[in-house]
């Protein structure tokens, strides 16, 4: 199976172990990522500004490109996805908006037409469990896993249509996958302080520590997040527990972790 | 040739807002056979019936075809008018301009060419009509009440009361449903049992009905006035007509830990038990799961203790046969799983609970002889939040709940922080809502005292998640009045959780072939003038299985149900559907396929004589339908591949003519 796969900026440098290590556990699980050629930024933040298309071309273009190849397209980071998804739906039910960003476009029309799932949609929906399963060769037994949400990958629920956005079970259902235990605690789906923290490093302290205490009192060894930003805030706020990256866990238990350091 | 009057209906502005109904009775006026045409504002009023019966005798009419609503809401109404005025009430045809044509039309072109065209196709079938007689069957004078909750038990009493039999179905061990676990009932604050036991006592004590508890409806064959019904009484292992219901047994069983349903699994039972002290039949009852003599045969405790020898180890299942004219459905609710709704904690907390067993921890027969204790350290909750709403109103892309109003929970959440802050006037009590609504006598008046009297806190606004905190409850909300994010801190977290209605109806809805919406509530036969009757004859709804209901709306509906059931028991005969299917010898070649595709099972084949053209004789196996039991449905008329079968009043070549006046 081939998808087309958007990467975008930041795990091209900061959180180069979520893009890798999503390639990696893909092509165990059978799934081949083929990277768009020239994709640009997603658009950083899906703006809900009436007028606003420039930010959201990009997005479109990654789109159209996963069509002409008659893929899906495959995401990993929760905000490229949130934007990605957002900008689709928008093509698909806004025709006002979807009117200027086709005048914008050299070729043909784009009316939302491609298929987005982001990586644990993939696993969950077209990899499934069993798959992972079978594939494990490390199973993280006795590992005590809080799976970290954050907010843009549930919400708003109405578009990202993923998982119930107050109870979710994604990410806890591929921790049981891999033989671990998933720790569910409360904050799991609550904010992480965002970009609130170039101007109020405070409140986004506040946010990240609300989480991670939450975690741990759950009595949590790791936090694992599909997140840039998330880990960001976390680590930043001096959260006392490691937290890791869904896919780099995913490759631990399957085997395809380079880094022997634990 | 018939002469055939046509009378359009305006509907008030219904049809006549979106179709020329003038144009209709014009253009219909040049239809083959018409030779009468008129329109009227309200066609199924006196003076428009009036009008039809003097169009009759004036034209000398053999056949009428009414343009207006759905046949469903007024086909009897003309046939009356139709045999009123001497014609054979099956030469009526109605052409449905409204449902299926002025209501999804938008403009009046559109809308008049498609009345005309419904029109010439409903006067094309007249004019192939014959005169119908129907057949009579009779009733068998006995009424099934399934379900023995409040709803089954009061629909039972007002039968019983008219002086027909009545069996009451109910699948737990005693009848009394979800009103033997309430503590008070809303407005007046009446205790439940109260006003429920004396009831299911009457029920006991009257000859006319009969209760078969723990037992449930396997089958129903038959139709309206004759259903036959089997019933399993499910193995109790004691002998209902021995047991004195003395409790004995049920003091002395070793096994202990059986969770106890009544009270919602707060506490525990024995593997003999009576569910309360005041059960109809008060019968013991084992839980098969837990009994060690049943399990590995090592105990046998109750019947060493039974004095009255009603313990009965090798009892089985039976089914019992039985015929009734009428089927009353009170198949009742249940709240809903807390399972997707854990971000309000109700598997991580114990004191995260639910309003049906907040309702067991007040009550004085509960699992805390009616002391409010919180189920985690049996300590006194000093603030205690309610939270409206889990699971009601959802949205329709959430999938873990309900897009109706369960009805009931503003009521009782009332009444729960009104009865605290009366026992327990230290304790805090707060109810988050997204609308309180309390339309009903005396509702709203009641709701008022327990904000103005009682002081309890209403606050406008959802729980997004409550987070167990050491002995604490963390309750985060939205304020939406005051614009703010809430934190408050809670000792129990009561949950008004919505209801559906109980899984046992969605397999009965189909053993009755009675129909059901999309959140299971069963149908009734119209939303506004027939509320307790289910569109299949015979089959009536009384309670919480036609949807949410309390319990002064549920005894109305209770008793609206008998009284049709009366109405229906009181009757000899039956008049049948005459159009049922009919096959033609000749033609027939008894193949069986419309045997094998009838629901109904009306078809059977018989050996037949048949005279041939040179004297001689032979037999044939032929196909022959009981029109009693057939319903008219027409699967083997379509089946059948000699065309054989034909339905009266649907005949093939009446259905071909419409489809000829539609596509000329």
């Amino acid at each position: 199976m081939k998808f087309s796969y958007f990467p975008g900026c930041t795990l091209k440098n900061k959180a180069k172990d979520l893009d890798n290590y999503a390639r990696k556990c893909a092509e165990v699980l059978g799934v081949t990522l083929e990277e768009i050629e020239n994709w640009q930024c997603c658009g950083g933040v899906f703006t809900t500004a009436k007028d606003e298309v420039a930010t959201k071309l990009s997005s479109v273009r990654i789109l159209k490109d996963a069509l002409k190849k008659e893929q899906a397209l495959v995401t990993v980071c929760s905000a490229c996805h949130n934007v990605v998804k957002q900008t689709n739906y928008a093509m698909q039910n806004d025709k006002e908006f979807a009117g200027k960003v086709n005048r914008y476009m050299a070729e043909d029309e784009y009316n939302g037409e491609t298929q987005i799932y982001h990586y644990l949609e993939l696993i969950r929906d077209v990899i499934g469990y069993d798959k992972v399963k079978e594939c494990t060769v490390n199973p993280l037994a006795g590992k005590k896993i809080a799976a970290y949400y954050g907010c843009l990958l549930l919400r708003p629920n109405s578009v990202m249509r993923m998982d119930d956005p107050e109870n979710p079970s994604i990410i806890e259902d591929l921790i049981r996958a891999i033989g671990a235990e998933a720790v569910v605690y409360p904050y799991r789906n609550e904010c992480c302080g965002g970009y609130v923290r170039l101007e109020d490093a405070k409140l986004s302290d506040k946010k990240s520590n609300a989480v991670s205490e939450s975690a741990k009192k759950a009595g949590a060894d790791v936090i694992v997040t599909a997140c840039p930003l998330c880990k960001y805030n976390l680590e930043k706020s001096g959260c006392e527990i490691p937290v890791v990256y869904i896919t780099e866990l995913l490759a631990e238990a399957l085997g395809v972790k380079e880094d022997t350091n634990e | 040739m018939q002469r055939i009057g046509v009378f359009v209906c305006w509907c008030g502005t219904n049809i006549a807002g979106t179709v020329d109904v003038v144009a209709v009775a014009e253009a219909l006026k040049k239809e083959p056979g018409v030779v009468f045409s008129d329109n009227y504002q309200y066609m199924c009023s006196q003076a428009g019936q009036d009008l039809i019966k003097a169009a009759v005798k004036e034209h000398n009419l053999t056949g009428i075809v009414v343009c207006s609503c759905s046949p469903r809401m007024h086909e009897a109404t003309f046939r009356k008018t139709a045999a009123a005025a001497g014609l054979n009430p099956y030469m009526v045809e109605i052409a449905n301009i409204r449902e299926q044509c002025s209501w999804v039309h938008k403009d009046v072109p559109t809308g008049t060419e498609k009345a005309i065209i419904l029109g010439k196709a409903a006067v094309a079938k007249v004019n192939l009509n014959v005169p119908l007689t129907p057949g009579e069957s009779p009733v068998t004078k006995r009424a099934l009440v399934i379900g023995g909750g409040i709803a089954g038990i009061q629909t039972a009493l007002d039968i019983a009361d008219a002086g027909f039999e009545v069996d009451i179905v109910e699948k737990k061990p005693t009848i009394g449903g979800k009103m033997a676990q309430l503590d008070k009932t809303f407005p007046t604050l009446d205790c439940a049992a109260c006003i429920l036991t004396p009831k299911m006592v009457d029920v006991a004590q009257n000859e006319k009905i009969r209760i078969f508890s723990y037992s449930e409806v396997t089958e129903v064959k038959g139709f309206v006035g004759n259903f036959d019904v089997t019933i399993k009484k499910k193995a109790r292992y004691v002998k209902e007509e021995l047991c004195t219901g003395c409790g004995a047994c049920t003091e002395k069983c070793p096994m202990k830990k059986v969770p106890n349903d009544f009270n919602l699994n707060m506490d525990t039972k024995r593997a003999i038990y009576i569910p309360f002290a005041q059960a109809v039949p008060k019968v013991a009852t084992i839980d098969a799961d837990y009994c060690n003599m049943l399990k590995n045969g090592k105990c046998g405790v109750c019947s060493k203790v039974c004095a009255a020898g009603a313990i009965d180890y090798t009892q089985k299942d039976e089914f019992i046969s039985e015929k009734y004219g009428a089927i009353v459905v009170a198949t009742g609710f249940n709240p809903i799983s807390m399972d997707k709704f854990d971000e309000f904690a109700y598997n991580q907390s114990k004191d995260v609970i639910t309003s049906l067993e907040f309702e067991r921890l007040t009550n004085a027969a509960g699992p805390t002889a009616g002391k409010l204790l919180r189920p985690s350290d049996g300590k006194h909750p000093e603030k205690i939040v309610f939270v409206q709403c889990v699971g009601s109103r959802c949205d329709a892309c959430n999938e873990k709940g309900k897009e109706y109003c369960s009805k009931i929970c503003c009521m009782y959440t009332a009444k729960h922080a009104m009865l605290t802050r009366d026992k327990y006037p230290d304790t805090d009590v707060t109810v988050f809502y997204i609308d309180v609504r309390t339309p009903g006598k005396n509702f709203d008046e009641f709701y008022r005292r327990a904000v103005e009297e009682y002081g309890v806190h209403y606050i406008k606004g959802m729980v997004g998640k409550v987070i167990p905190d050491g002995d604490k409850l963390i309750v985060q909300a939205s304020d939406l009045i005051a614009g703010k994010q809430l934190k408050i801190d809670a000792d129990l977290v009561v949950l008004a959780a919505a209801i559906e209605p109980d899984k046992s109806a969605r397999p009965l809805a189909t053993m009755l072939t009675a129909s059901m919406d999309t959140n299971d509530f069963f149908t009734e036969a119209h939303p506004k003038l027939r509320p307790v009757e289910s569109p299949t004859a015979g089959v009536f709804l009384s309670g919480a299985c036609q949807g949410p209901k309390d319990i002064p709306e549920t005894v109305a509906q209770a008793g609206a149900a008998a009284s049709k059931v009366i109405g229906l028991l009181a009757k000899d005969k039956l008049t049948g559907n005459p159009c049922v299917a009919q096959s033609n010898e000749m033609m027939c070649n008894g193949c069986s396929t419309c045997e094998r595709v009838c629901p109904y099972g009306a078809i059977t084949y018989e050996d037949k004589e048949f005279r041939m053209p040179d004297r001689s004789t032979l037999i044939r196996r032929v196909a022959s339908v009981n029109p009693a039991v057939c319903q008219g449905c027409g699967c083997c008329t379509v089946a059948c591949p000699s065309g054989a079968m034909d339905l009266k009043g649907f005949a093939s070549e009446q259905i071909i003519a419409e489809v000829d006046a539609i596509c000329k």
